[in-house]
């Protein structure tokens, strides 16, 4: 049976709908990124599958439980770290432990808080309180709350938003060990690089679910075509956007990306400048960046497209 | 089945125990304030004061006359500073506040006390400030019998203890019912108490929602009961010592009265206390931040100090102002609290205001419950 199982799940703030009809399935042990721009939905969905936001529409099941009535069921047994820390700051980092240990009836609970001080490294620390703590530390003090209780399923809201690099890569490897262990993790993130650490991936925009599967089945999905070229004239980026087919253009270091979703009609502009200008194109590899940035501008464009037909209405 | 922890009650109780002591400025504030407004208030509403301005209005200028001023006088409580030779003028002196006391002689009094004729004096005192003019009020009978008998003779004496040689006639102005002091220290123990604990727990949960913890709060497994419970029985312990504190320092500093049972006073204030707490915590579930939260205390506060009777006399104010003023916990306290400690009531005579009492402790913690949001809809 799937940890996650929702289907439809719709949640509007006023007139507004936030999420719309977001399906998701997520296995055991499992991996899921949630990737998609600012305000796109991903705290919501998230919220809903908790059990913190009711949804409009939409049924399904965490962990077996009735997303809509068995909440308190689902609390029990998931670990949700939210966006922005969300502990007390003016409880030592031992004090919020023991908080969070009792409300979950921890027992004994000396053990557990004295095991979690111990794998974080703070246990000389457990004294200071939890607000003085940099964004790294903040981030792993929340992790480590969040798993105290043995939780069956993790939420994580952009765990890793404002940290550096090298702490994030000593998280990633932490959740690779707790899913290793059999929990299931769903992560939503603003990092290529995160999203390419999961089993699979979300992509939501303006509320709807847009792709989701691995990052290959992704890219492939996209039907993107992109060329690369070498030691192309830097004026010459300029020309390449404005030809039929092109999509994307980037310079990366040396090399410029040519993106588009129609093969021919790209090959075909292509064939045409290397004739005019010499610069050769060759095909390259499609980039889950290079995916995203396809899907919001397309995204943006539908919004534009329903915002031109609403204003033509009288 | 009923979902309650005594683990995650603790678990919140601790919690908030903590934040509260590390909450200097809150701390010291609980404890501080009332102190501070007891020695303020206790001390600038001067129970017995003396040397109040009065006007004398005396036509004749005959013995009996000047012995009941001299005395009156001497009694420390009249300073006359005026001798407004008409009605009018004493009137003008009176309503504009110039002194707080008219005393008015007739003309022939001398001649009336000589005949035996039981002359009267009035007068007339400015009782916006009932308790300024009881002392004086009080004692100007006796004062100025004693003065007369004095000024006639021991002979005399034994004659007027059975037949007064004159009566004094008091006109309260402006406040009629004329409350003593001893109401407002007492009283001054609700407003107290109201003032600190209603706010305070009025902030218990947009606390939480404006630092952004209510989320997690919300995600772990605490139930709506819990977390009022937790929330708000520290804030019944602070309600306990501000009690001891108002009620030791009034004792001492002000000797005030302890009539009635110890317990019984203490039960009631436990009660009062509760039902404060609950409705800081009712508040808190309507507002959105700490600072509506505040607002909607002060919206309740002003009606409630005013309409209870702690300002004014409840008796003496129309029946929709007394409809609305039952509707405060803090009215129904004020006469458990003035009966008890005054009047030395016994359980009986103030069972129907602990009933009260109980009616808003189980309204405002079933609608705060009821209006709880589990989720962050
Ligand atoms: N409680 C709320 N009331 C009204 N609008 C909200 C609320 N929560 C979120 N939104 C709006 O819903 C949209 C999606 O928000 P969110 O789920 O936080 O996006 P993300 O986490 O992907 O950045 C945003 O435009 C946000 O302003
Ligand atoms: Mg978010």
């Amino acid at each position: 049976m799937s940890v996650v199982a929702v289907e439809g799940l719709t949640k509007r703030f006023g007139d507004r709908t936030v999420v719309d009809d977001v399906s998701m399935t997520i296995e055991k042990g499992e991996i899921v990124g949630f990737l998609g721009p600012n305000g796109s939905g991903k705290t919501t969905t998230i919220r809903m599958i908790c059990g913190l936001l009711t949804p409009d529409a939409g049924s399904g099941t965490v962990l077996g439980f009735d997303v809509l009535k068995d909440s308190r069921e689902i609390k029990r047994r998931v670990g949700y770290m939210t966006q922005k820390f969300s502990f007390y700051e003016d409880l030592t980092i031992e004090e919020n432990l023991d908080f969070v240990a009792r409300l979950y009836e921890l027992s004994p609970r000396r053990l557990y808080v004295d095991r979690t001080l111990d794998s974080l490294g703070l246990t000389s620390r457990r004294a200071q309180l939890a607000g003085t703590l940099s964004g790294g530390w903040k981030q792993r003090v929340a992790l480590a709350a969040c798993i105290m209780h043995e939780p069956d399923l993790l939420l994580l809201d952009e765990p890793t938003a404002g940290v550096d690099p090298k702490a994030r890569r000593e998280f990633w490897d932490e959740i690779h060990l707790l899913a290793a262990g059999g929990l299931t993790v769903l992560v939503s993130t603003h990092y290529m690089d995160e999203a390419e650490r999961c089993h699979r991936i979300n992509y939501i925009s303006y509320g709807r679910l847009l792709a989701c599967g691995t990052v290959d089945e992704v890219v492939a999905g996209a039907g993107l075509a992109t060329f690369v070229a070498r030691d192309a004239p830097p004026e010459l980026v300029a020309r390449i956007a404005g030809l039929p087919g092109v999509s994307q253009v980037a310079p990366f270091g040396t090399t410029l990306h040519v993106v588009g979703a129609d093969l021919g009609l790209l090959t075909a502009s292509l064939a045409a400048l290397t004739a005019e200008t010499g610069v050769a194109f060759t095909r390259g590899e499609t980039s889950l960046e290079d995916v995203f940035i396809q899907f919001m501008s397309r995204a943006e464009d539908n919004m534009d497209g329903a915002a031109a037909k609403a204003r033509a209405k009288p | 089945m009923i979902d309650f922890s005594l683990s995650r009650l603790w678990a919140i109780l601790a919690k908030e125990m903590v934040q509260m002591r590390r909450d200097r400025i809150t701390f010291a504030m609980m404890l501080g304030v009332p102190i501070m407004q007891l020695l303020l208030f206790g001390y600038a509403i001067n129970t017995d004061p003396k040397r109040l301005p009065a006007a004398i209005v005396a036509v004749s200028q005959d013995r009996y006359t000047r012995a009941v001023v001299t005395a009156l006088e001497t009694t420390g409580y009249f300073r006359f500073e005026a001798q407004p030779s008409s009605l009018a003028e004493a009137d003008l002196l009176i309503e504009s506040g110039a002194v707080a006391f008219v005393v008015t002689l007739p003309a022939d009094f001398g001649t009336r006390v000589e005949r035996g004729d039981h002359p009267e004096i009035l007068i007339e005192a400015d009782a916006t400030d009932p308790a300024a003019a009881s002392g004086a009020i009080g004692t100007l009978g006796t004062v100025a019998q004693r003065a007369l008998t004095r000024e006639q003779g021991q002979e005399a004496e034994v004659e007027a203890r059975q037949d007064k040689m004159l009566s004094v006639v008091v006109h309260r102005r402006y406040n009629p019912e004329g409350i003593s002091q001893y109401n407002i220290v007492p009283g001054l123990l609700g407003v107290i108490l109201q003032m600190t604990l209603v706010m305070m727990t009025g902030m218990a949960l947009t606390r939480e929602t404006e630092r952004g913890t209510m989320e997690n709060l919300l995600a772990m497994p605490a139930t709506p009961m819990e977390i009022m419970l937790g929330k708000i029985l520290p804030f019944l312990g602070v309600g306990g010592v501000q009690v001891v504190v108002v009620l030791t320092a009034a004792k001492i500093l002000f000797g005030l009265p302890f009539l009635g049972s110890l317990t019984l006073l203490i039960s009631a204030v436990l009660t009062f206390v509760l039902s404060l707490v609950l409705m800081g915590y009712f508040i808190s579930t309507f507002a959105r931040t700490q600072m509506q939260a505040m607002q909607l205390t002060f919206f309740f506060f002003l009606p409630s100090l005013m309409l209870s009777g702690f300002m004014f006399p409840f008796a003496g104010m129309p029946d929709w102002a007394q409809a609305i003023g039952e509707c405060f916990p803090l009215t129904h306290f004020l006469r458990i609290v003035r009966a008890v400690m005054l009047k030395g009531a016994e359980m009986p005579a103030i069972a129907w205001e602990m009933a009260m009492l109980a009616v808003f402790i189980l309204a405002y913690g079933g609608i705060a419950l009821a209006r709880f949001r589990r989720t962050l809809d």
